[in-house]
């Protein structure tokens, strides 16, 4: 990485009197990317993003906007904003003046003209010109939500951040605001930071997904690298659905562990780390890795025990005798009676890509062997 | 369904009645009365005597001084209250522990178990000959004189009224999404344009709640004026004592006090609509 990141973390902790809320954070964001940090509520995003907006100042470490340490900095004169959760508009101006806001900032003034015709601009941008003298509460949330978004960019900040700025709307317009925000992001090309929970949300809209935990970054990569490649067992599972299986190393073939099932099974699978002899792992099968109907080698056979009919795909709920139970995906073809019933019998094989194999988390979600060389990708 | 319909409302009425009585008798009939009185005549003896005059209000320039003293000193005490009270209201609402809050907001409201006579007598003492004065007078500054001053019922409207304009503009500024104050931030304002163009917006219809309270209710204030104003600062209440169980001259009396309600209602209403425009609020309760 040459340029200078646009943010950067380094060591930063932060404390909350007895409370860790984020634990010695290294991050770099390159230039004009869309960063998610993605993870379950309480594992310190919110905290990281409230940081580089300068709402929180970090217990140790430091935070660099554009190379600039950003300590002491307060929010006014930090060269970001940021689209609040529930858009925290004012209720008491019109959208003309929640998005001059910014604007009316500005010292030395700006002329009101120019005001004008910025704030014009900035609504055109997100489809809502003509919209000015409507009040806050006359708006619908997808409304509101391009308000909040106009009255960020309006100042052309550096770095854009967005903290749970969908969680609000329905999931139609989820959908389609995800696609907007997509464009908006690579037309004005600054670098958007997206904090989210929701982990579809993150792997379809961002280049660049940061996996966190625990108040730690467990993972960042590219969304298909954060899906295919999962650091931990803690990342497999938050991210996608998966099946985990637990089992025991039972020896080593090549780079594959061999890993017998409870029901003595043996199956092959890769390894993100060094695993012992007889120790006891989980391993990783996406459903969509699994393929149903008999073939050779299928090492599974189980009944279908549910049905869940999705249009492009079908998922199957299967229970295997020792296992447990199963979710497999198929797809559907149009008029091709290609599906099973529950209560029928089928064979599992793996249709593509190799099963992952992970230590068993040790007491609750803290893994001690995480793996540590985490890449960064610009 | 119908005799369902038949009971419910003969329940709500049977709730309502007491409260409906209520204001009748002790509330429209004496308005009603006092209307009626306002445009008589004295009895020779005191009193009221029938007839239709408006002599009554052409009479009332009699009373400016009354008038002059409450239209000035209601709304400069009620904006002394406020100047005092917000700082407060602030402290309490965004900048006090949480642990601390409902403590320090019962010590606001612990005075009012005291009647207000006895803690403006205590003020009378205080700010008397052998109060003030008196200290300043050992450390030798003479001849300060406090009671009997408009200063003095400035100051016994603020201690008395603080507590009615402290609570509503803390429950505003309480009930103020803090994400604004971020954003505010986050858009470049300083915490100076923060506060003019965004909490003390929002905290407005608090501020004119505050203000309508403590200034109907000083339009009608009798005590205070007596006691540190020593009948020298005259308010309205105190020609009305005057006139109904002194001079006992019910039909002037009544028409001051008409005017004095008309008065307060279109300054409520002046106020309601000053708020609720400046805040954007849809609706504004006062009181």
């Amino acid at each position: 990485m040459t340029a200078v990141p646009d943010i950067e973390f380094r060591g930063v902790t932060k404390r909350y009197g007895a409370v860790t809320a984020v634990t010695a954070i290294d991050l770099a964001i390159p230039p004009s990317a869309f960063v998610a940090l993605l993870g379950p509520s309480g594992c310190g995003k919110t905290t990281c993003l409230r940081m580089i907006g300068g709402f929180e100042q970090s217990s140790e470490g430091q935070v660099f906007i554009r190379g600039q340490d950003m300590a002491g900095t307060p929010p006014y004169r930090r060269p970001v904003n940021m689209v609040f959760q529930q858009y925290a508009l004012f209720p008491h101006l019109d959208v003309e003046a929640n998005v001059s806001y910014g604007l009316r900032q500005a010292r030395p003034r700006l002329s009101s003209q120019e005001i004008g015709r910025r704030a014009g601009e900035a609504l055109e941008m997100v489809r809502l010109a003509g919209y000015g003298g409507r009040k806050i509460h006359e708006l619908s949330g997808g409304q509101q939500q391009r308000v909040a978004l106009a009255r960020a960019l309006v100042n052309k900040p550096a770095v854009l951040l967005l903290d749970e700025p969908l969680a609000a709307l329905d999931k139609k317009l989820r959908t389609d605001m995800q696609i907007e925000l997509q464009n908006l992001q690579r037309e004005i090309g600054i670098t958007f930071v997206l904090v989210t929970h929701d982990q579809e949300e993150a792997l379809s809209m961002s280049d660049l997904v940061c996996v966190m935990n625990g108040g730690r970054i467990v993972q960042l990569g590219q969304p298909s690298e954060i899906y295919d490649e999962p650091a931990d067992l803690f990342v497999a599972d938050f991210v996608g659905k998966t099946n985990l299986l637990s089992g025991k190393v039972a020896g080593h073939t090549g780079d594959l562990v061999n890993v017998a099932l409870a029901d003595g099974t043996v199956i092959a699978a890769r390894k993100r780390i060094a695993l012992q002899q007889g120790e006891a792992v989980s391993v990783s099968l996406r459903p969509e890795s699994l393929s149903l109907g008999a073939t050779e080698g299928s090492p599974f056979k189980g009944i279908v025990r549910n049905r869940i009919f999705l249009g492009s795909t079908a998922e199957y709920a299967i229970e295997i005798q020792g296992i447990g139970t199963l979710l497999a995906k198929a797809d559907h073809v149009i008029g091709h009676g290609n599906l099973f019933k529950p209560g029928e019998p089928v064979a599992i094989g793996f249709a593509s890509g190799t099963p992952l194999a992970f230590p068993e988390i040790k007491n609750n979600g803290t893994n001690q062997r995480v793996a540590k060389n985490v890449e960064i990708i610009s | 369904m119908h005799g369902n319909r038949f009971r419910h409302n003969i329940l709500t009425a049977l709730l309502l009645a007491p409260a409906t009585v209520w204001l009748v008798v002790f509330l429209v009939l004496p308005f009603v009365a006092i209307a009626v009185f306002s445009v008589g005549e004295r009895a020779p003896e005191g009193g009221y005597q029938a007839a239709f005059t408006l002599a009554q209000y052409a009479n009332l320039p009699a009373r400016a001084t009354a008038f002059w003293n409450t239209m000035m000193l209601a709304p400069a005490g009620a904006l002394a209250c406020l100047l005092v009270a917000y700082p407060v209201a602030y402290y309490l609402a965004l900048k006090a522990p949480q642990r601390w809050r409902l403590i320090l907001l019962a010590l606001v409201v612990i005075p009012f178990w005291t009647s207000l006579l006895m803690r403006t007598y205590a003020w009378m003492y205080i700010l008397g000959g052998r109060g003030i004065p008196a200290l300043l007078a050992f450390v030798g500054i003479e001849d300060v004189r406090l009671i009997n001053t408009p200063g003095a019922v400035l100051l016994g409207i603020v201690y008395g009224y603080l507590p009615l304009m402290i609570l509503p503009i803390y429950v505003s500024l309480e009930r103020l999404d803090r994400r604004l104050l971020e954003a505010s931030a986050d858009l470049g304002a300083t915490p100076l344009s923060t506060f003019l163009g965004v909490t003390l917006k929002l905290s407005l219809p608090g501020v004119m709640t505050g203000f309508s309270l403590v200034m109907i209710l000083l339009l009608g204030e009798y005590l205070i004026p007596t006691l540190l104003g020593g009948g020298k600062v005259f308010f309205i209440g105190n020609a009305l004592v005057d006139l109904f169980l002194q001079s006992r001259n019910w039909p002037f009396g009544s028409a001051i006090a008409i005017t004095l309600v008309a008065v307060s209602v279109v300054a409520l209403i002046a106020a309601n609509r000053i708020s609720t425009r400046v805040s954007g609020a849809r609706r504004v309760d006062l009181i």
